[in-house]
């Protein structure tokens, strides 16, 4: 990997609520350390309430109560200027999303605001970092939409104007539009049939690799990060359990989630399908002792119910969190 | 433009059907009873002597003809119509031989006056409170704003105004009660006469308005704060756009819209409430001549009045529901 | 169904407490007319004019009646004008609002275009032309069947949309491929969620019409010889109450009448909030 831009920390994210007197604690994100590299696309996968949402709620800086942060670290380093997101005032905040860390969230057909028209999009978002007058800035933007084969005209519409792929190209546009370091991308597609979401997904990857961004893309569907991600990382139950380069975790699963994971992929010629999980992940806020996958796995030994598997390289550049794989580097 | 042309056919369509229904209750109101009308007024007018039958069997006539009472139930209702679209209601009884018309004109523009001045003001209070309040939900004074907001709106208008008659001519008299001005003042446009006009309109404005805010204030409140969740929004948050602009033109620019539509909806109620409000202060609108005119026995200026306040509240609708596609893109333009 | 309703709002809303107690408090002065010593159109059986003591707690009036005793009539009538009003106009509303959102179609806009004219139509007037023509033989019910007829409309679009979002969930299709009756679906599946709202729209209309006939009967345009909270002011005023001192006979009715609008708005509003979706889920959260 290359130098990082996004370095992440037994990172610690918890819903706190409290409801007639009783403190209840969901641990959404629970010791997460990660990293990701200049020109990379990191892959999240995991299924529905695994925490890769809160994940990147909490990258983004974008929590709000009851999410809250409690423990570890995020740094950015955009091309030297270090920003810690767990303790940054709201200034440098505003100065650094768009102009460095940008978003494209889930469902981005309603991220556009209904009663205005898409050129006061621009201007709210990104047109304080452009530092030029306005008909430049608009110049700017049009060249920029004719890069994603959109028309200059669709400025001047507003979004109920425009189909649903339009609106995700619009949405891709907007978050791309100042060129930034870094981009989250959380379930962009998953609303989308399948064609449309093919054309979005290359969209993606071309801007990125045009303008040299760092790209943290969340789904939970495996065949889209096949196909985008350069490496990955699978969560489950709020805690990374596995990370590598995309093929190698495709090709050689370490851990038994990951596995199952895989093997629940439908490949042609195969007609017998594989055997599910059993059981269901478990509630976070009350998360089982030693490894959270225990309860459900086929590899569990005693040592899994007693204790918690740290992150741990078992082949160069691929990391997994489980005491059955690679019992010697663990222990 | 077919969505817009539509939109605007559909609203006039509404206007027009809820003129004609109005009116239609108007009249069968006034027809399907078992009183008969001329014979209460010659009751009236009978009452302190003149009994000769011939002047009576003469005024009978006349009466019938006056209301438009003459013929079968068909003609009847044909010379309603007449009268309401070409707006004449024939003379007034209690104030002869002034036209109904003309009394009703000089009532109209107190009451406008008063309704518009009251609505506009609760209307833009209660929704930049409530849109604020829904907004800055920690905020203590906001709280406040709205317990007091909401503890005036279920008490009716009347109650309301007669409390503050009673607090402000009874208990702690610093305002006008009565009137639209002071008495021997001659109106015209100076500035003795606009003092004392915006003084008598005080209490009235008061009343409406802390009936009224409560209502706008809640729906905003609601409005804004599912609003802040909505993917727009929080995109925008994420995005480090200014969060005043935020606040403005993306949560309260989009609460607004069914707003306005409450608008609408809402105007026949507080029109209701001006009237109603109008008789306890002895306002020279439509409500005192109403109330005046039933104490008089007067038919001919109460089914004026009833018509043109159908007409009228009708006309403000349609107004708002013009107003409305400059608010909301998607129905001004199709898609 | 509703009981456990009740229940979740009384433990988790301190608005819908206050407001069965408020409703509480004045139901028990209305049940107090029972064990009225005067009979309620009979005047001048206490001294007037004094000034509340004992035994005439609140008061008697210039008309010589006690005021605390005509009260307990006076609420009683006006909340059951209000509940016949409210039992009617729900009637009207529920049919009107749950065939147009169930039908659909041409029926649906136009019974709302319909529904929708009631909602503008100036209201006041109409009913004041409507005594005006009635005079003497105007009645109490009377007023309260007009009433019902004008005032269904908002009511009956609220229970419309919330058909409209009923018949497009899920269990609605379940229902029928299951082979339920429509009766079945709608008094088994649906009333749990139009129970609440019908709820709180009968609420609201209580207090509209107490609202109206509290006006009417002040400007005396009712039948004045039956004792409600509006007709009692009416008296007052008559009198001059306010000019002359007799502040009581004034006060008191009005601040009933303050506690019983606060009470059922409060109930309205708690059953509101407990409706709504969000709060609902948030209320699932904790």
């Amino acid at each position: 990997m290359t130098h990082p831009v996004l370095t992440v920390s037994d990172l610690r994210a918890y819903y706190q609520t409290s409801a007639f007197g009783t403190q209840r604690e969901v641990k959404a994100v629970d010791g997460v350390s990660f990293q990701v590299g200049a020109n990379e696309i990191y892959g999240l996968a995991g299924e529905s309430s695994c925490g890769k949402t809160t994940l990147i709620k909490t990258i983004a800086a974008a929590t709000r109560p009851p999410l809250k942060v409690v423990g570890g670290a995020i740094t950015f380093d955009f091309h030297g200027r270090r920003v810690s997101m767990t303790n940054v005032d709201a200034e440098a905040l505003a100065d650094i999303r768009w102009k460095h860390l940008s978003c494209i969230m889930q469902g981005s057909m309603n991220v556009l605001n209904p009663v205005r028209r898409i050129r006061h999009s621009f201007v709210d978002f990104a047109f304080r970092h452009v530092g030029e007058p306005m008909p430049v800035f608009l110049e700017e933007v049009r060249v920029h939409l004719q890069r994603l084969e959109l028309e200059g005209q669709i400025l001047d519409a507003f979004p109920h104007q425009l189909s649903g792929g339009m609106r995700q190209r619009v949405a891709i546009a907007l978050a791309t539009v100042c060129r930034p370091d870094f981009i989250i991308a959380d379930e962009p597609t998953t609303a989308l049939d399948v064609i449309v979401q093919n054309s979005v997904l290359a969209m993606i990857r071309e801007v990125q690799r045009e303008l040299g961004s760092s790209l943290i893309f969340v789904t939970h569907d495996l065949a889209v990060h096949a196909n985008l991600s350069d490496r990955l990382g699978i969560m489950y139950a709020g805690r990374l359990v596995e990370e590598g380069r995309t093929a190698d975790v495709f090709r050689n699963p370490l851990h038994p989630y990951t596995m199952n994971l895989i093997s629940a992929l439908p490949r042609i010629g195969r007609d017998n399908p594989s055997k599910g999980l059993e059981g269901a992940p478990p509630n976070l806020a009350d998360p089982p002792a030693g490894c959270r996958f225990h309860p459900r796995c086929p590899l569990a030994m005693d040592i899994c119910r007693r204790k918690d598997p740290p992150m741990a390289e078992v082949a160069p550049g691929h990391r997994a969190a489980c005491f059955a794989v690679a019992p010697e580097k663990v222990q | 433009m077919r969505g817009y042309s539509g939109y605007l056919l559909g609203r006039l369509g509404q206007f027009v059907l809820v003129v004609f229904i109005g009116i239609n209750i108007a009249f069968i109101v006034t027809h399907a009873t078992p009183i008969d009308p001329v014979e209460q007024s010659i009751a009236a007018a009978t009452q302190f002597g003149s009994t000769n039958p011939e002047a009576v069997a003469l005024m009978r006539q006349s009466l019938r003809e006056l209301y438009g009472l003459q013929g079968t139930l068909w003609d009847q209702y044909l010379v309603f119509w007449k009268r309401v679209t070409v707006g004449d209601f024939g003379p007034s009884l209690s104030a002869f031989p002034t036209p109904v018309r003309t009394l009703i004109g000089r009532a109209l523009p107190w009451t406008v006056g008063l309704l518009l001045v009251s609505t506009v003001i609760s209307w833009l209070l209660g929704n930049l409170l409530g849109g604020l309040a829904g907004y800055y939900r920690n905020s203590k004074t906001l709280w406040l704003a709205g317990i007091v907001a909401m503890a005036f709106h279920p008490i009716p208008y009347y109650i309301v105004a007669f409390v503050l008659l009673i607090v402000f001519g009874f208990v702690w008299p610093v305002l006008p009660i009565s009137g639209g001005y002071t008495m021997n003042l001659q109106p015209a446009f100076e500035l003795t006469f606009v003092a004392s006009l915006l003084k008598h309109s005080i209490l009235p404005v008061l009343s409406l308005v802390l009936v009224g805010l409560g209502g706008w204030f809640m729906g905003m409140r609601s409005l804004v704060s599912n609003i802040v969740t909505d993917d727009y929004v929080t995109y925008a948050e994420l995005g480090g756009v200014d969060g005043r602009r935020i606040l403005a033109s993306y949560v309260m620019r989009n609460a607004l819209v069914p707003q306005v539509t409450g608008l609408a909806m809402s105007l026949g109620a507080i029109f209701t409430g001006a009237i109603i409000t109008e008789q306890v202060f002895g306002y020279p609108g439509l409500g005192t001549l109403l109330v005046s005119a039933v104490h008089a026995g007067d038919y001919s200026l109460v089914l004026g009045i009833t018509s043109v306040s159908i007409v009228a509240v009708s006309v403000a609708v349609l107004a708002v529901d013009l107003l409305y596609p400059f608010l909301d893109p998607r129905v001004r333009t199709t898609g | 169904m509703m009981f456990t309703i009740f229940r979740d709002l009384f433990r988790s809303r301190r608005s819908f407490a206050a407001g069965v107690a408020l409703l509480a408090f004045v139901l028990i002065i209305a049940a107090a007319s029972l064990a009225s010593p005067y009979p309620p159109n009979d005047s001048f059986v206490v001294p007037p004019d004094l000034a509340p003591s004992w035994p005439h707690i609140l008061g008697t009036t210039s008309r010589g009646q006690d005021v605390f005793w005509q009260l307990t009539f006076a609420i009683r009538n006006t909340l059951v004008f209000g509940f016949i009003v409210a039992l009617v106009s729900r009637i009207i509303s529920l049919v009107v609002g749950l065939v147009s959102g169930y039908v659909g179609g041409l029926t649906d806009r136009v019974l709302m275009s319909i529904n929708d004219t009631f909602i503008v139509i100036p209201l006041f007037p109409i009913l004041v032309l409507f005594y005006f023509v009635m005079r003497d033989n105007m009645s109490w019910t009377l007023l309260a069947l007009a009433m019902a007829c004008l005032g269904w409309a908002y009511d009956a679009r609220l229970i419309r949309s919330l058909a409209m979002s009923l018949r497009r969930r899920e269990f609605t299709d379940t229902g029928i491929f299951s082979g339920m009756s429509t009766r079945h679906i709608l008094t088994q599946e649906h009333m749990p969620y139009v129970l609440p709202i019908v709820f709180s729209t009968t609420m609201n209309n209580i207090n509209w019409s107490i609202g109206l006939e509290v006006t009417l009967s002040v400007l005396g345009f009712t039948d004045i010889n039956t004792p409600t909270i509006g007709v009692m002011i009416y008296w007052a005023n008559q009198h001059t109450a306010m000019v002359a001192g007799i502040w009581w006979w004034i006060f008191f009715p009005v601040l009933l009448v303050v506690i019983t609008f606060i009470g059922l708005f409060l109930l309205a509003v708690s059953m509101n909030e407990y409706i709504d979706p969000r709060s609902r889920l948030s209320r699932v959260a904790a």
